[in-house]
């Protein structure tokens, strides 16, 4: 089976987005994310390793009647672990969290990452007590993936394996600030 | 006598607090029990401090405002974390209770404790210091104005001779 590649499987996911809101980790999946289109209704980080997840929930918690998609890389997602016990707890029916796993700390030369070793993040994410939780590695996958964001109706995990290596930097935005605001200008929020 | 433990509720829920989150400690009980009894506002325990600061930054995002309560030793936990309010300038409103500063049995305390209003001004979070009950109320007051109307990141630190000597 030949692995998905990163940006098809980030635009099939932000395919008939709606009202959609997105929290993208820092590197690649910021990237991937700016690359399908730089839309108001997308928080980048450029930084604050480990925060994706726990930015989602804070949103999700705030906007209870939007769906909220956090995209991000799962060295990213190991660096907030704790989180996934967080969020559970908290239980935001709203949120799903899409990691994109190559098993490699590809911003920094291909290390191999703990996923790369074997730790499963959708089996952590099943044992703290999410609703649900899914290994995705074809299109089929994608698209049930899809409707599960916009359903609303139970908050999971998806780890999404990836093919190794970069794709060309689409770089959105790095002023946090005019980020933050567009952002909350789209929710109608000041 | 000014109940202060009382007063951090009080002033929080005034300032329009609808998300606490927290790593608890003792003096923030009292706090943590009034928010919990509230079913219009989210109390989010953490397994470490610096999940607060995300989780704070989105529900801001979303339009609301929260609070974040830790001990002096949970401040080292956040410390790249408030990258993100550096750069974007997400409110941030923190209560700390100290350790290590007054009448500490624990010498592990000490290094964090004593690090702590350095570290949080030196990642350009503002700090006050509460000795004294009748200073809380007015802190908390004034850092919830700079933090929501200032998109600053502010702390009250509350020190342990206000606290109190713990005793087993």
């Amino acid at each position: 089976m030949v692995a998905l590649n990163r940006r098809e499987a980030v635009a099939a996911l932000l395919e008939d987005r709606r009202d959609l809101l997105v929290v993208t980790g820092l590197g690649s999946p910021t990237y991937d994310v700016a690359a399908v289109e730089d839309h108001p209704r997308n928080y980048y980080l450029w930084g604050a390793m480990g925060s994706a997840a726990t930015i989602g929930l804070g949103l999700a918690k705030a906007r209870p009647d939007d769906k909220v998609l956090v995209i991000t890389g799962d060295g990213e997602m190991m660096m907030g672990l704790g989180a996934l016990a967080t969020i559970a707890v908290q239980a935001p029916k709203n949120l799903t969290i899409a990691v994109l796993d190559n098993g490699q700390f590809g911003e920094t030369g291909a290390q191999s990452s703990h996923a790369g070793h074997g730790v499963a993040l959708e089996r952590v994410a099943e044992s703290v007590g999410f609703d649900w939780s899914s290994r995705v590695t074809d299109q089929a996958g994608l698209e049930d993936l899809r409707a599960r964001i916009h359903s609303g109706d139970a908050f999971g995990l998806a780890a999404i394996t990836i093919a190794t290596g970069e794709e060309k930097r689409v770089m959105p935005s790095r002023d946090g600030v005019e980020i933050k605001n567009r952002f909350r200008a789209a929710l109608g929020v000041v | 006598m000014t109940d202060w433990k009382e007063d951090v509720y009080t002033v929080l829920k005034g300032a329009g607090v609808q998300h606490l989150a927290y790593v608890p400690d003792a003096g923030h009980a009292t706090a943590i029990q009034r928010f919990e009894a509230h079913a219009d506002v989210s109390s989010v325990v953490l397994t470490t401090e610096e999940e607060g600061i995300g989780y704070l930054a989105g529900a801001w995002l979303g339009g609301e405002r929260g609070a974040l309560l830790m001990q002096s030793s949970g401040v080292g936990n956040c410390i790249n974390t408030l990258s993100l309010n550096a750069n974007a300038k997400f409110p941030l409103l923190m209560v700390v209770t100290m350790r290590g500063d007054w009448a500490e049995f624990n010498p592990w305390q000490n290094p964090m404790g004593q690090a702590t209003e350095a570290v949080l001004n030196q990642m350009g979070v503002r700090t006050w210091r509460a000795d004294r009950p009748e200073d809380v109320a007015p802190l908390i007051k004034g850092a919830a104005v700079m933090a929501f109307d200032g998109d600053s990141a502010c702390a009250v630190l509350l020190g342990q001779r206000l606290i109190g000597e713990k005793t087993w």
